[in-house]
């Protein structure tokens, strides 16, 4: 009995650790995708900006000509162009360009998205041609305009205080996603479609026609994708707190109470999904529909609070939305398990009812 | 076990099985006996899985009584499980896992431990390839695998679906002196189907003979042969078909069949070095020319043909 067990189990960790893409989507991936956003956000961005100026008949400028041609680096080519950067130590670099042309080239130039401002002089006064519903373009008409006037970007009178406090930066929101999505992908993927290609390969089938205890199959199966997502949690949070100084502020026991009921919502997710199928192509449909709208939707790269107001109610319920905010709230705002009792028992009950009914109607043959 | 050896090990009676419009089977009956070798012949879609799988307690029939060593599966899945030993066709075997772990883990359910694992291994002579991963194993080598967990607890019936399809002459006949030495020492009963008429005489004493979900015919080799009346086969081509003499009228020949095209002739008749001589006699006389004369005993392909119109080979 003992060692039905124990091959069972052991049997589960030869095919996890054998199958190298199982190990990549489960460990490196996280990490590759953290390095490659969190490193993308960190550095401060460089705002860069282009504007047409048409100047008809050059003689009669008296502001942008001389701003031009003083401040300005000149380039001839590929074509004459002007520019100007701006380094402020809080604010990351500002360049904007300058593209002398007519009025006709500088339209072309706006419908194509390639210029978010046309500047004109007459009789001494700057103007400013822009689509005022366009963020760029206001953002271009504000900086450029006080550069016009000799002013810098930074008045005197304020200070840039950038947020540096633990929890704040995009690398803190990104990794309880990650860590939610890689527990939601490895059930899903392990345990789903591992069982219907066991079901296809008629393995499952062959199993049963034996004293093997169905018990200890999905037993040993649960035992060991837990260990499989505490061993994924624990890699990936390592390497947040070494490379990017993310740690955990709450409870530890409210993370672990968290980790092991979103893992057991998907396990039961799991098991309902693979209780009848046993065509994998038909497996993977299942899946991917279930996983990919809630990667999307339920905030694990952005926040959903830019979808319309009126899904996201129903967003902030989905199970993935609720793991994930549930997750981050520990570890960046410093909750304890109080704080996540209700996402908790809604991710712990709603993941026995799919796990019983899912084993209800589970298909052996 | 307080099992008799002159009782049947399975006894079918009339089970019928349909899977919405498809009658798999149609009121079969069967009977094996301890230490028999039963062979169930058929083309594809006969309905030998459905039987097989519903002997080995998988599927279930609509109506119709199942026995395994005088026990119905209800209540005594434990037991029967422990008697017999299955292979299905076409069981993939995880493809990650050497021969050994995998002999190793259905071991362990029957609480086999190492000592049994060695043992099959070299019934089934996996021994070089135990440390290889099922996925690279041969054809042949898959089935043998799936022969030796079919043996792992020493089961008193084995029952096989499809054991030899899809593999080369070789690899066939290592799985049939595998199974013949199990007989010899073990006296180990065993189903199995095929439809490979060579594979059931080789094999097999007692033949049943399964098309459309019913039993056409049974018996040893023998009795079926000597059930169908004709034993004897002579066939020919004829070169210039227009002088093809008539046979009908002839007492010897009990049926005559003649392909148009390829101009092949087939007769059955009762007696070969009767009739010969007065069919080449014959033949020369009309002067219509013929190659490729052979003259064989009747095989079990020539009884389903007798039997169906169809070759067992015919999907
Ligand atoms: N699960 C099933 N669903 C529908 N039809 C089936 C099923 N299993 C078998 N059949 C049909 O029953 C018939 C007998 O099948 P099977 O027992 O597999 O034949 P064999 O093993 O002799 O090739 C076939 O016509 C097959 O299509
Ligand atoms: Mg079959």
């Amino acid at each position: 009995m003992k060692s039905q067990f124990n091959q069972l189990l052991v049997i589960q960790f030869k095919e996890f650790f054998r199958e190298p893409g199982a190990l990549f989507w489960s460990f490196i991936f996280p990490i590759l995708i953290s390095l490659a956003l969190g490193f993308a956000f960190t550095d401060k961005p460089v705002v860069f900006q282009r504007a047409a100026v048409v100047l008809p008949n050059n003689a009669d400028s008296i502001i942008i000509k001389p701003f031009l041609e003083k401040k300005c680096t000149q380039s001839i080519s590929p074509m004459l162009t002007y520019q100007l950067t701006i380094d402020n130590q809080h604010l990351g670099k500002t360049t904007t360009q300058f593209i002398p042309c007519t009025w006709k080239e500088s339209e072309i130039k706006m419908k194509r998205g390639e210029i978010s401002i046309i500047l004109t002089e007459e009789k001494g006064k700057v103007q400013f041609h822009f689509d005022p519903a366009n963020s760029g373009s206001r953002l271009a008409y504000i900086s450029i305009s006080s550069l016009l006037d000799g002013k810098s970007l930074v008045s005197d009178q304020s200070e840039i205080k950038p947020l540096e406090s633990k929890g704040t930066r995009y690398i803190d929101f990104l990794i309880p996603g990650l860590l939610t999505m890689g527990i939601m992908s490895s059930c899903l993927w392990g345990i789903s479609y591992g069982l219907i290609e066991k079901r296809s390969k008629k393995l499952l089938r062959r199993m049963v026609a034996t004293p093997m205890k169905k018990s200890f199959f999905m037993m040993t199966m649960f035992t060991s994708r837990y260990v499989f997502t505490i061993l994924e949690t624990i890699v990936l949070l390592i390497f947040a707190k070494i490379v990017f100084g993310v740690s955990v502020q709450g409870s530890w026991l409210a993370f672990a109470a968290i980790i092991i009921s979103g893992s057991f919502f998907f396990m039961g997710l799991s098991i309902l999904l693979a209780s009848r199928t046993a065509n994998p192509q038909v497996g993977n449909g299942f899946i991917s529909a279930i996983t990919m709208p809630m990667m999307l939707l339920s905030g694990i790269f952005f926040s959903y609070s830019n979808f319309p107001d009126f899904v996201v109610p129903i967003i902030r319920y989905l199970p993935l939305t609720l793991f994930t905010d549930s997750l981050r709230s520990i570890i960046n705002e410093g909750s304890g398990i109080m704080d996540v009792l209700v996402p908790l028992s809604i991710l712990s009950i709603t993941g026995l009812i799919t796990f019983t009914a899912g084993l209800k109607i589970y298909k052996w043959y | 076990m307080t099992y008799s050896q002159t009782q049947p090990i399975v006894q079918a009676v009339n089970i019928h099985k349909s899977f919405k419009e498809v009658k798999a089977l149609n009121g079969v009956d069967l009977e094996i006996m301890p230490s028999e070798f039963t062979a169930l012949l058929g083309p594809n879609g006969a309905g030998k899985t459905t039987l097989v799988e519903i002997i080995e307690g998988i599927q279930f029939p609509d109506t119709g009584e199942i026995k395994l060593f005088g026990k119905h599966w209800k209540g005594n899945k434990d037991e029967l499980h422990h008697q017999i030993g299955i292979s299905l066709q076409e069981t993939r075997f995880e493809d990650k896992l050497t021969t050994r772990e995998t002999l190793k883990m259905f071991a362990s359910f029957y609480g086999l431990n190492n000592t049994r694992v060695d043992e099959i291994l070299s019934i089934v002579n996996l021994q070089e390839k135990q440390r290889s991963y099922v996925v690279n194993l041969s054809g042949g080598q898959r089935q043998k695998l799936a022969l030796g967990i079919s043996l792992i607890h020493n089961p008193k019936l084995l029952i096989l679906d499809e054991p030899t399809t899809g593999l080369d002459p070789t690899a066939r006949r290592e799985i049939w002196d595998i199974l013949h030495s199990l007989q010899e020492t073990h006296g180990t009963s065993m189903i199995l189907t095929t439809h490979y008429m060579e594979e059931a005489e080789n094999l097999c004493k007692n033949i049943v003979i399964i098309d459309k979900g019913k039993v056409l015919a049974k018996g040893t080799l023998e009795e079926l042969i000597s059930a169908s009346k004709t034993s004897e086969i002579i066939q020919f081509k004829v070169l210039n078909k227009s002088l093809f003499p008539d046979f009908t009228n002839y007492s010897d020949v009990k049926q005559i069949e003649k392909d148009e095209i390829s101009g092949l002739v087939t007769m059955q008749v009762s007696n070969t070095s009767d009739f010969l001589p007065e069919l080449i006699g014959k033949i020369n006389l009309a002067g219509c020319g013929i190659a490729e004369l052979r003259c064989r005993y009747v095989t079990l392909d020539d009884l389903f043909i007798q039997m169906t119109g169809r070759k067992l080979t015919d999907a």
